[in-house]
């Protein structure tokens, strides 16, 4: 029930938080923390449970739909608890990014976040594939409003864009979802969209391989990936920054998640044959987005640009399919999460202080800001991969993983360190030194981070460095979901290399 | 042919409609008081709703051979009597500022329902057309009521005579369908146009012209492409409830006769004929959602979706021939419920704000709802994602059952038809929603407080909850659908 709980109090808070606007504006913030905080402590709670055989440590089922054998049945394992720990970390991170950020109609803004939150760890708990997809276009409503409502100057572009995207793409994995549903009951006569169950369910090979595409798709968008990559950038720089701390920080992982959950272990066969073009997809995507992000001149047109290139490792490391590369690939979601998040913050931080996201008119900012200017270069080595952060280790896995299984698109896909070390050292160069413009902008508002800003950005730091230092206390929690997902797929995959 | 007393039974919900409007009609007579007139006719069409209830475990009576009274019918006559209800109360709202008598157009609201039992409890050809023709006599004069007033729309007239036209159009064509078909199977009950033994009537090309032509008048009164043409003049031009009543209870009633049709002469069979419903349904679904992108005024952009809608409807329709399941059935009375709520919502809110003297039915008079009235502008926002298909709404269930009948049926082409369709049909949709987001800009719009319009604000409020109630928890209603849907094989 505890997974019940974690879901429905994000909701019922983000009531709340609307509701207690009509008493005082700054009443909803406060709301809005104190429930992101109980939440957090219940998945913290989660961690001391033992997990059962399968590897659960909570889990509920019960029926929805019968009709189609759809049932309610939530479930979370050691992978969808990390998840869920990040999804609890970024969104008090991000209540906190909005705090003096929102003034205006704050009751729906924080509604919108709750509830964007939920949606998520509905995404990264639900076991039942209807129900996974129900959260999965859940999510994105509210999300549509906070760039639609509280966006930059061409939001409604890039919340059109962000949700026909992923609309349009969730409903190709609708029709594989239902496929699988419908072959579920010509084989074992009765629907059902459990997961165990659909994993039994076979297909011939063209069908396979259509309904792995349906999936790709869709999560491949979300994550994304060259070529479905397009809607990122713009909801990013349109985004407030509350918004894009959580785009970049959780929903890309949904993705992700998705991927190593759904697409591979149902389609083991087919996510066989389609490796190669899913990793020279990764590679390309990897050294293209990077390419580009080094030409942007909009700050956060370039962190959003990086974003889909370091994704590229996750989509390198899951087709890869072997353990370390899976670890890589889980790695550098919950490290990119936070260095992501944290260059956001600094991005819209900076926005927030002077009103442009035009480096071209930025400069010389180390003398006004240096707290500022110090954080920024601890995120940016962070998201270059230095070793002794959470990012290194994780592309550092997923290359290695990745080049067991394929070595051509890894050594391609390497060079996308050194091309992150280039655009990564110009946005500090082009923010932080050179000249001072005082010309073209309005600097009264260049102040240092507060206080507020440092606890947050401090403790994004920590959990970099942890992740770095001792990435085994991670590694441990995904490590048997992993293996028992190789498990799963690798009497599938063994037989068809025989052949 | 003898009517006994005991046929009479399952005919209640029927003759308490109809004594609803004479008693109505008497009332006027007597003494013109708007508010008795509106009030009686409420209560007549909720004890129709009632009795069919009642009526309802196990009801499978063939009553004379024009009606079937089967759990089908009456699921479908409780819910035309609903939504009756529903457009009563918005209209009386609507209509208390007229300058004209209004007190008729409640005579023509409960006739034109007892038009849409009829049809909803048809298996014979002759009262089908009854029907449809009561029911569309009925929403001539509602289309055209305001036509007199002084200060109203200028259009009411033109759209009438619109409708009128086409409408005796499709029913020439109907009418020739059947004279066909009667010489060809020698009934006019619906019943199976199958060549069986080579031996029946004037051989196959003639049945499947028959099927066409009656094919064609339905998708005239349907609105399917490229059908279509009157539809978005004719929802633009008519009082909004009218509009309501037309492009709910009007298109539901004809789909369910569709389907009796379909269902029983076998018409899909005929190759020709699958492949024409086939395109109709690809041809509706682009052309549809691709108008609706131009359209700047609300009564046309839910015209134009309301095109798509049909389309959908019919990807379940064809998928109803290639698997023998009870799905693509369940799948087209469960959309058409969903469709109910969610259009009755939709145009809903804009008759709650707007009156017979003024019409808010461009998109641009809703911008900044949220902040001027969240409730309402929720409430619209809900509607219009619903009809876009998103979840934690009914839309939803109804669009995964449309997907689960064409997956079931294979029908790619169609399924690519409907995803293309809902993709477009996002951006219009959330253009509307996107408005309502929008600061509010100082302009002429309309003033609304819940406290002048309690019973139509109920009513939205009751169709918003139904809208997120069977969205997220739709297992009640599945079941009794799954129950009524048994009857129609």
């Amino acid at each position: 029930m505890i997974l019940v709980y974690l879901i429905s109090i994000l909701f019922v808070g983000g009531l709340v938080a609307w509701l207690s606007e009509r008493v005082d504006p700054n009443y909803p913030r406060i709301v809005a923390l104190a429930t992101v905080l109980i939440d957090l402590v219940v998945m913290i709670s989660l961690l001391g449970v033992d997990p059962s055989s399968g590897g659960w440590v909570a889990s509920v089922n019960a029926d929805w739909i019968p009709r189609f054998g759809i049932s309610f049945y939530f479930a979370a394992d050691g992978l969808s608890l990390l998840l869920i720990l990040l999804t609890g970390f970024l969104g008090v991170i991000a209540v906190g990014s909005a705090w003096d950020d929102i003034h205006e109609k704050t009751g729906f803004f924080y509604f919108n976040l709750l509830w964007t939150l939920a949606g998520v760890i509905g995404v990264f708990t639900a076991l039942d594939l209807f129900l996974f997809f129900f959260f999965w276009e859940v999510m994105l409503i509210p999300m549509y409003f906070i760039i639609a409502i509280w966006g930059h100057e061409n939001k409604n572009y890039a919340a059109m864009k962000f949700f026909i995207f992923t609309q349009v793409t969730g409903m190709l994995m609708l029709v594989s979802i239902i496929m699988l549903g419908y072959l579920h009951f010509l084989q074992m006569g009765m629907f059902s969209f459990n997961y165990h169950d659909l994993m039994k369910v076979e297909a011939s090979g063209t069908i396979e391989y259509l309904m792995m595409l349906g999936f790709f798709v869709a999560f491949t968008t979300k994550l994304p990936s060259v070529p479905f990559h397009s809607w990122l950038p713009d909801a990013h720089s349109q985004a407030p920054t509350a918004g894009s701390v959580i785009l970049a920080g959780i929903l890309l992982k949904t993705g992700a998640y998705g991927l190593i959950r759904f697409a591979v272990p149902l389609f083991p066969e087919s996510s066989l044959d389609f490796s190669p073009i899913a990793m020279g997809l990764a590679a390309f995507s990897i050294l293209y987005c990077a390419k580009v992000a080094f030409a942007q001149t909009d700050i956060k047109r370039l962190i959003a640009y990086t974003s889909v290139s370091h994704m590229g490792f996750v989509t390198l490391g899951v087709y890869a399919w072997n353990e370390l590369a899976l670890q890589g690939a889980v790695m550098t979601m919950l490290a990119h999460g936070l260095s992501a998040a944290a260059l956001f913050m600094l991005a819209g931080g900076l926005q927030h202080r002077i009103h442009t996201r035009n480096m071209q008119h930025m400069g010389g900012f180390w003398g006004k800001v240096p707290k500022m200017a110090v954080v920024a270069i601890f995120f940016s080595v962070a998201a270059l991969g230095m070793p002794g952060l959470g990012n290194f280790i994780g592309e550092f896995l997923a290359l290695l993983g990745a080049f067991q299984s394929n070595i051509l698109f890894t050594v391609i896909a390497a060079f996308g360190l050194i091309l992150a070390s280039v655009y990564s050292l110009w946005v500090i160069q082009q923010v932080f030194q050179g000249e001072y413009k005082a010309d073209k902008f309005e600097d009264s508002h260049l102040l240092d981070l507060n206080r507020r800003e440092m606890i947050y950005f401090g403790a994004m730091m920590i959990g970099l460095i942890w992740m770095g230092m001792y990435p085994q206390s991670f590694l441990n929690l995904s490590e048997p979901v992993l293996i028992e997902l190789l498990n799963n797929t690798q009497a599938v995959t063994a037989a068809v290399v025989r052949n | 042919m003898t009517i006994t007393l005991a046929d009479l039974v399952p005919l209640m919900p029927l003759l308490i409609t109809t004594l609803t409007v004479v008693i109505a009609m008497i009332a006027v007579g007597v003494k013109r008081h708007y508010a008795s007139v509106a009030g009686i006719t409420i209560i007549g069409l909720l004890f129709a709703a009632i009795s069919s209830l009642l009526l309802m475990p196990a009801a499978n009576y063939q009553v004379t051979p024009l009606l079937i009274i089967d759990e089908y019918t009456l699921f479908f006559t409780i819910i035309t009597c609903c939504s009756a209800v529903s457009i009563a109360i918005l209209s009386y709202q609507y209509l208390s500022d007229l300058d004209d008598y209004k007190e008729e157009y409640f005579l023509l609201l409960g006739l034109a329902t007892i038009g849409a039992i009829i049809m909803v409890s048809s298996n014979h050809y002759v009262s089908a057309i009854l029907g449809i023709e009561t029911l569309s006599m009925s929403l001539y004069g509602m289309v055209a009521y305001p036509s007199h007033s002084d200060k109203s729309r200028r259009w009411s007239l033109e759209a009438a005579v619109k409708y009128l036209v086409l409408s005796a159009a499709a029913s020439g064509f109907m009418l020739f369908g059947i004279a066909l078909i009667y010489a060809q199977t020698g009934s006019l009950s619906f019943s199976s146009v199958l060549d069986n033994g080579g031996t029946l009537g004037l051989g196959e090309d003639f049945s499947a012209t028959a099927l066409t032509l009656l094919f064609i008048g339905a998708a005239f009164k349907l609105s399917l492409a490229p059908f279509h043409m009157w539809t978005p003049d004719v929802y633009e031009g008519s009082p909004l409830p009218a509009t309501t009543y037309l492009a709910t209870i009007g298109k539901v009633a004809m789909f369910v006769v569709l389907l009796r049709l379909i269902e029983s002469t076998n018409a899909l069979a005929f190759q020709s004929v699958f492949i024409m419903i086939y395109f109709i349904a690809v041809l509706s679904i682009l052309l549809g959602n691709l108008l609706a992108l131009l359209q700047s005024n609300l009564k046309r952009i839910l015209a134009y979706s309301s095109i798509s809608h049909m389309g959908y409807l019919l990807i379940a329709l064809l998928a109803g021939f290639e698997t023998s399941g009870l799905i693509s059935i369940e799948a087209i009375t469960f959309y058409l419920v969903a469709y109910m709520i969610m259009s009755i919502g939709a145009f809903g809110v804009a008759s709650i704000v707007s009156s017979s003297s003024n019409e808010f039915d461009s998109v641009d008079d809703y911008t900044g709802l949220f902040w001027r009235n969240p409730i309402l502008a929720a409430i619209f926002t809900g509607m219009l994602l619903s009809l876009a298909g998103i979840p934690l709404t009914v839309g939803f269930i109804g669009k995964f059952y449309i997907f689960f009948a064409g997956v079931e049926s294979e029908l790619w082409v169609l399924l690519v038809a409907l995803i293309i369709g809902s993709g477009i049909g996002l951006y219009y949709y959330l253009r509307v929603v996107y408005r309502m987001v929008l600061p509010q800009e100082q302009k002429n719009s309309f003033e609304f407080s819940i406290e002048k319009n309690y019973s139509s604000s109920a009513i939205l409020l009751l169709l918003f909850a139904l809208l997120i109630i069977l969205g997220v928890y739709p297992t009640p209603l599945v079941s009794v659908i799954e129950r009524v849907s048994s009857y129609i094989l």
